[in-house]
């Protein structure tokens, strides 16, 4: 049955309150099994050969001793997983970064593998593995990459546009642009114009579990993958297709996922885990180590960007250009893209131009950071603000509500905006008690905004009732943070039932259609709208039943508050039917009672937000100290809010993180130096305040109950936000994140100078 | 292949084990015992997401070699519940949501009960840097400090 998903006003009984969530107690008693706390009969422990080179070609691997020793049941080399990508480039990358395919191009690149009967023998056998390397130049810095003297990368990687291909420097590919208007006009009409060059240092997401498996694969051709992923029907896809097996015929299970944000959206260990698997005859459990995690898993783009904003005196911006370069790794993406059309997506701009470029280097593959390329975007355009607000003389967030975007506007992308929360969370932040909070010496407060698209996507969910009434949700977007609490909360309010009679679960793709993977912030607005749907279509059916068991036409059946009730002339005395009743006749009026529901949910909401940092920063030292930090979010609608507030605090923490410190430190030799949470430093318990939260709710209209996905864009302003605070505090525009200690004392010791 | 034979106690049962001389505790635990709960993060001693309990002690799991472990009492997560009474710090996580993912929980809920034997009145501050141990990337830790401010109320009262 199709079923509207535009919004209409509720008066909610259930969504809005903050339950306990159903996976809980199995998560704080130990109980929930996560990627590596699950285990097969027989099962051989995997491992993984890595380069120690930026840039080798591999002459030849010699994998002979390694199969002699007792205990090794199979050893995997790049030949032993032939190419069935069938030209197609994308998926031709994915294979070579899973196994290097001639050469390795990245510190940490795989080169080959073990299967083994226990960790010691496995580790041994990595040890008899002769590969034969002719180290090659490499580039792993972004402004050494682009350099026409460069050591290119991959010779064969193309430009991805036809005009500009025969100027571009070396290793940029992935040309994007995006605006509207007359640029040079807009330039031409400003009264006063500020420029900036920026730069940010590659992060990690630092999700506390490192990639884990169980790869099982019969010579029947069927497959088991268990697995910690946020997408395990597109896991499925991935490993099937690389691997040469039927779809259907490989079962994958999401495990509970430990973090992910964005980085266990891409296959790295599962393909070699599978094939390892085929090859011993035995199931194949593979975890990687924190280092490997580092070295071969995830970071988000290092990124160098150019702004130019002009406006007149009275603070109207006139035009704004950027030119933004994001790393890829060795592999092209879309990175640079996502960050031109996101730079300037908060303002309401008659002209404006953004130019992207992928960059290609000697690092990990680039995989997506919550809000994927955003946050650097945003620290380059709201730093940039900030400076033309100083130039001008007006206050920064007066001078952002004046250009906000609202409903109407094109955005800088392309599209325009329906009812947004840009406008709304600029003013809340301005009456915001923290904006009137006195600062003391060497202190400086910080204003930005974020923007992020949001996605909808293929979604597909069931909900089926049990014998007893209570009600099974089956959805297959992996809980990533506790939507199975918000899901239950949506699924009960549609029902009219109590909280506890329903039981989410996240299905397997054996058991559910396909779901697209749990990213862009999709899961609880996609699989609530589909939930919505798949509960109202269970309605329908239980009316019917109810009907018959009345013996009364179904359209004098209406669903109200978790029962069946009659209506019209006749029926008045007919006593109503609690969904229990009817469940527990209903081997007599046709068997089981379900609802389903397949939809590509349209029409997520776009989502703003704005945030304030106040910090302290030690002139001896270079040290800072988040003092005091507040996110304002639109969530159209909060299903759950504390977890909701959850998502903003965690995405501020981890922007602040890569703000102040966060980085990968690579030598000359192309080795990454901090592969480890030592050395990597993510903010601890004690580095980081309470951090305040005000929710709004300004509806999406392409929503049942106006919900939008709230995961991501609460990344994208803290960069931004802490570099435009610390620069009030040292006195100095602060341009390269992070802005560590020594980069701080650096830009003091300017500042003393200049 | 012969092994190292080590008796324990943990969580109040006699436990004996082989294990080889490299195998960590963390190991021991996860591979040998079935108690998965420890989560190995790093195995460098830097996420915490390991920690128990070992004489009285809050260690990092990865950090023991199994052998060490002879004649010692060791506390996990899977213990901390009293059958199906939980711990008032398991029961005020799930109540402020002090987890998203989950997979830091066992080890900031043991990293938090040493907390609490040790200083039962804790200021913000004190919890800031008793629990600075233990990395958590999903909340920001504002929802764990309130938890553990609020257990720790709570098991004043009792």
């Amino acid at each position: 049955m199709a079923h509207d998903a535009s919004y209409s006003a509720h008066d909610f009984k259930s969504v809005g309150t903050r339950p306990v969530r159903p996976d809980g107690i199995d998560k704080v008693t130990g109980r929930a099994r996560y990627g590596a706390d699950f285990n097969m009969p027989g099962q051989l422990v995997g491992r993984i050969l890595r380069s120690p080179h930026a840039h080798a070609r591999i002459r030849k691997i010699d994998t002979s001793k390694a199969e002699k020793l007792k205990g090794v049941k199979a050893v995997l080399t790049a030949a032993d997983l032939p190419d069935l990508t069938d030209g197609d480039v994308a998926f031709h990358d994915i294979l070579d970064n899973c196994m290097a395919r001639g050469r390795a191009l990245y510190d940490g690149h795989a080169v080959a593998a073990v299967a083994a009967i226990d960790a010691r023998t496995a580790r041994e056998a990595l040890k008899l593995i002769a590969v034969d390397y002719e180290v090659l130049p490499h580039v792993t810095e972004i402004d050494e990459a682009i350099k026409s003297s460069a050591h290119v990368v991959r010779e064969h990687v193309s430009t991805g546009s036809v005009d500009p291909e025969l100027n571009m420097p070396p290793n940029t590919t992935k040309r994007s642009e995006f605006g509207h208007g007359d640029i040079e006009a807009g330039f031409r009409k400003a009264e006063v114009v500020v420029e900036g060059s920026y730069r940010t240092e590659q992060a990690h997401q630092g999700y506390i579990e490192p990639h884990a498996c169980v790869a099982s694969v019969n010579s029947d051709g069927t497959g088991e993958l268990w697995v910690c992923t946020q997408g395990h029907f597109a896991f499925r896809h991935f490993c099937a297709r690389l691997l040469g097996m039927d779809v259907s015929k490989l079962r994958v299970t999401s495990s509970e996922i430990g973090g992910g944000f964005g980085g266990k959206t891409h296959v790295w260990i599962e393909p070699v885990a599978l094939a390892l698997s085929r090859k011993a005859g035995r199931p194949v459990k593979l975890v990687m180590s924190r280092e490997e995690v580092f070295r071969a898993s995830g970071p988000t783009s290092a990124t160098s960007i150019d702004v130019k904003i002009g406006a007149t005196k009275d603070g109207r911006i006139t035009a704004a250009s950027a030119t933004l370069r994001f790393s890829c790794g060795p592999y092209a993406g879309s990175w640079a893209e996502l960050g031109a059309m996101t730079a300037f997506a908060c303002y309401d701009l008659e002209n404006v131009r953004t130019v992207g470029f992928d960059v290609l280097v000697n690092r990990p593959k680039t995989a997506a950071y919550r809000a994927p390329s955003a946050p650097m975007a945003a620290f380059a355009v709201e730093s940039a603000i900030d400076d033309l607000a100083r130039k001008i003389g007006i206050d920064a967030l007066e001078l952002r509500i004046r250009n906000a975007a609202k409903e109407g506007t094109k955005s800088s992308y392309g599209p325009v905006y329906g009812p947004i929360g840009i406008g709304p969370t600029l003013e809340a932040a301005k009456n915001h008690p923290h904006m009137k909070a006195p600062l003391g010496k060497n202190q400086g407060r910080g204003v930005a905004c974020g923007f992020w698209f949001n996605f909808g996507g293929q979604t597909c969910t069931d909900l089926n009732i049990g014998a007893d009434g209570t009600v099974t949700l089956a959805v297959g977007t992996v809980d990533v943070g506790g939507s199975r609490a918000s899901l239950s909360l949506v699924a009960v309010e549609e029902l009219g039932i109590p909280y506890g009679q329903v039981k989410t679960v996240v299905a397997d793709t054996g058991t559910l259609g396909y779901n697209d993977t749990t990213e862009g912030s999709r899961g609880t607005f996609s699989s609530s709208m589909a939930a919505i749907f798949a509960v109202r279509n269970a309605i329908q059916v239980l009316r019917e039943r109810a009907a018959k068991m009345w013996d009364i036409p179904v359209d004098d059946v209406v669903w109200e508050d978790g029962h069946a009730k009659a209506r019209g002339k006749g029926h008045g005395n007919l006593p109503r039917l609690s969904l229990k009743q009817i469940a527990e006749a209903a081997v007599n009026t046709g068997g089981p009672i379900a609802g389903h529901s397949e939809i590509v949910a349209d029409g997520a909401g776009v989502s703003f937000t704005t945030h304030i940092c106040d910090i302290e920063i030690d002139p001896e030292t270079g040290g800072t100290k988040v003092l005091r930090y507040t996110v304002i979010q639109d969530a159209g609608k909060a299903v759950h809010p504390t977890y909701v507030e959850g998502q903003y605090q965690g995405a501020a923490a981890q922007g602040i993180g890569w703000a102040l410190n966060e980085e990968y430190v690579y030598g000359k030799d192309g080795r990454l130096q901090n592969p480890g949470f030592l050395d990597y430093r993510i903010p601890v318990c004690s580095d980081l305040p309470m951090i305040d939260t005000e929710i709004l709710e300004i509806p999406n209209p392409n929503h049942p109950y106006g919900i939008r996905g709230v995961g991501e864009t609460s990344i994208v302003p803290p960069l931004a936000a802490v570099a435009n605070a610390v620069s009030n505090a040292v006195g100095v525009r602060m341009t390269h994140i992070p802005m560590s200690p020594p980069r701080i004392l650096a830009a003091l010791a300017a500042e003393r100078v200049g | 292949m012969s092994g190292i034979a080590v008796s324990t106690t943990i969580n109040g049962d006699a436990v004996e084990f082989l294990c080889q001389a490299e195998e960590t505790l963390l190991d021991v635990l996860r591979d040998r015992l079935g108690l998965t709960g420890a989560k190995e993060g790093c195995g460098t001693g830097d996420c915490g997401a390991c920690s128990v309990i070992v004489d009285g002690r809050l260690v990092c799991a990865c950090l023991v070699l199994g052998a060490e472990a002879e004649g010692s009492s060791i506390e996990t997560i899977e213990g901390m519940a009293d059958g199906d009474k939980l711990h008032p710090l398991q029961e005020k996580f799930l109540e402020h949501a002090a987890l998203q993912c989950g997979v830091c929980t066992p080890g900031f809920l043991m990293a938090a009960k040493d907390l609490l034997t040790r200083n039962p009145d804790p200021t913000e501050e004190e919890i800031r840097f008793g629990l600075a141990g233990n990395l958590c990337r999903c909340t920001g830790y504002d929802k764990i400090v309130r938890a553990v401010q609020d257990a720790a109320r709570v098991m004043k009262g009792a």
